[in-house]
């Protein structure tokens, strides 16, 4: 499996480690919600198809990458940035956060 | 009266062996019955023949996507044990390990149950300090569990590489030595066979498309062979649970679809009479009676549906074995593959009733799902003919994530693929 790294290309999946769901949504960290922090902790969408989940580039640039990929047939269907905006916000850094 | 025997084998053996009765029948699905099995997997069809056998309950159709016992049944390791370190777990799978051991006689079918033991090898004084831990709480429930010297280890398991040169020299060792390996196929053909003969109807290549509801009761599904309604329907369907119940509209579960492979080696003489796990890494090997090693390693380790792997787990699992078994550097691989995991939150089982009306589930086994066959099915079978769970099964609800009484035995935190 190749992921294509926005920034310094496609590389082996060996170079990266998987960071996990990325359709999760952390609550608000005052947020006293049980609900919607258990769903955040436990609960997970498991789609056979498309996926959207955060890798991270660990043997390369080190960039967390929003991966939207095929669970069926491992296909790597878009690769961008996790700090952007539109990516899943699991990985999604907050505004104003240092680079 | 039993079917296999050996007169008859010998009085099949005389007639051309043309008299043997199919194993099981192929009935067209009914329109309806009182139980429903979505899953004909081992779970599924052990808990068709505990529900005949323990419950009378008879009017059961077993539903299966594909052919029997193509699923993770046929896809295991083959590996039963019980050694964990809670309670809750250690008291199911001692009760399954009991069950094993019987369940040739029962089934009156050979799975080749062989109670040849499984070995934890630690390599580091830590390690051994945690192995003495779990045997130690394994013995408190009645298990067996014994620490093993670095000398004893090299009598029991003449392969391994026990010198001080080894990449992870061995520093001790934890045994089970009731534990071992059975035939899986055999297992589902067994049960398969018990249940057919007690009434159960085992329906091939149905696959299940859809839920039928009455406001939110489950009162049946529809599959690619019709309609069929059901006044319980059970879902046993390992690594498809997040698929099946998103079809009857669960969107989330706290269920993670993984990869896991499995290896077999080219046949051997007698080399491993034992079944062997590594400490510094995920890997354990046994030998059939066919004589293939049968190893495998970690989880390939991102969500999949897909009953395949990829290289670079091959390449660390090959790696592992040659770091305890140097000489197996010229053995070949006959053949590998992959099997879907329902890797739970808290790496332990859930089978419960609900989460709707009407629907039982049974599923999160993560990847040691064939050891606990006999004892799921007999829990799934109470829990469904009961409508509540059997005191084994009563730890393993589905909402004890939301009530914080999760079962973690690796202590690994929601992170599915780490267990």
């Amino acid at each position: 499996m190749l992921i294509t790294c926005p920034y310094c290309g496609p590389r082996d999946v060996s170079e990266f480690a998987y960071q996990g769901d990325g359709n999760r949504n952390r609550p608000d960290p005052a947020s006293t919600d049980l609900v919607a922090w258990n769903a955040y902790v436990y609960d997970r969408l498991n789609p056979a198809g498309a996926h959207n989940e955060i890798w991270q580039h660990a043997g390369g640039c080190r960039a967390h990458l929003a991966v939207v990929r095929d669970t069926l047939t491992h296909e790597i269907l878009s690769v961008r940035f996790a700090r952007e905006k539109g990516a899943p916000a699991h990985g999604r850094r907050k505004s104003g956060a240092k680079a | 009266m039993a079917e296999y025997s050996a007169f008859s084998l010998l009085r099949n053996a005389l007639s051309g062996n043309r008299d043997w009765k199919p194993a099981w029948r192929k009935p067209s699905p009914k329109a309806s019955y009182d139980v429903v099995i979505i899953g004909g997997g081992g779970h599924g069809l052990s808990t068709a023949y505990y529900l005949a056998k323990e419950h009378g309950i008879t009017n059961v159709a077993v539903l299966e996507k594909g052919y029997l016992g193509s699923g993770n049944v046929g896809r295991n390791t083959t590996a039963v044990r019980s050694n964990y370190l809670l309670p809750q777990n250690t008291r199911f799978y001692e009760h399954s390990m009991k069950m094993w051991e019987n369940l040739s006689h029962e089934l009156n079918y050979n799975v080749m149950f062989s109670q040849r033991g499984v070995l934890n090898l630690a390599h580091t004084p830590g390690q051994l300090d945690d192995l003495a831990r779990k045997g130690n709480a394994m013995r408190h429930l009645g298990v067996d569990a014994e620490l093993m010297t670095p000398a004893q280890i090299g009598r029991r398991v003449p392969g391994l590489d026990m010198s001080q040169s080894a990449r992870f020299p061995v520093y001790g060792g934890l045994i089970q030595e009731s534990a071992g390996t059975a035939r899986h196929d055999a297992v589902a053909w067994g049960y398969a066979r018990g249940a057919d003969r007690r009434g159960v109807d085992i329906i091939e290549n149905c696959e299940v498309t859809g839920f039928l509801r009455d406001g939110d009761r489950v009162t049946g599904v529809t599959t690619s062979r019709g309609e069929i309604r059901a006044r319980k329907v059970a879902v046993a369907v390992a690594g498809s649970t997040g698929r099946v119940m998103q079809l009857a509209g669960i969107e989330r579960m706290p269920i993670e679809s993984h990869v896991l492979q499995a290896f077999v080696s080219e046949s051997l003489k007698p080399f491993l009479d034992t079944v062997v796990t590594f400490g510094m890494g995920h890997f354990y090997v046994g030998q059939s009676d066919k004589g293939g090693l049968i190893y495998g390693g970690d989880l390939d380790g991102y969500n999949s549906y897909a009953q395949r792997g990829s290289l670079p787990i091959v390449e660390e699992v090959m790696s592992e074995m040659l770091a305890l078994f140097p000489s197996l550097a010229t053995v070949r691989v006959l053949r590998s593959w992959g099997g879907v995991c329902d890797m739970s939150m808290d790496g332990s089982p859930i089978i419960t009733t609900g989460p709707l009306p009407g629907m039982y589930l049974n599923c999160g086994w993560c990847y040691g799902g064939f050891k606990a066959t006999p004892a799921s099915g007999f829990c799934f079978a109470h829990t469904i003919a009961r409508d509540a769970p059997h005191d084994l099964n009563a730890p393993f609800t589905l909402d004890r994530f939301s009530r914080g009484t999760v079962i973690d035995d690796k202590g690994q935190g929601p992170t599915p693929r780490m267990h």
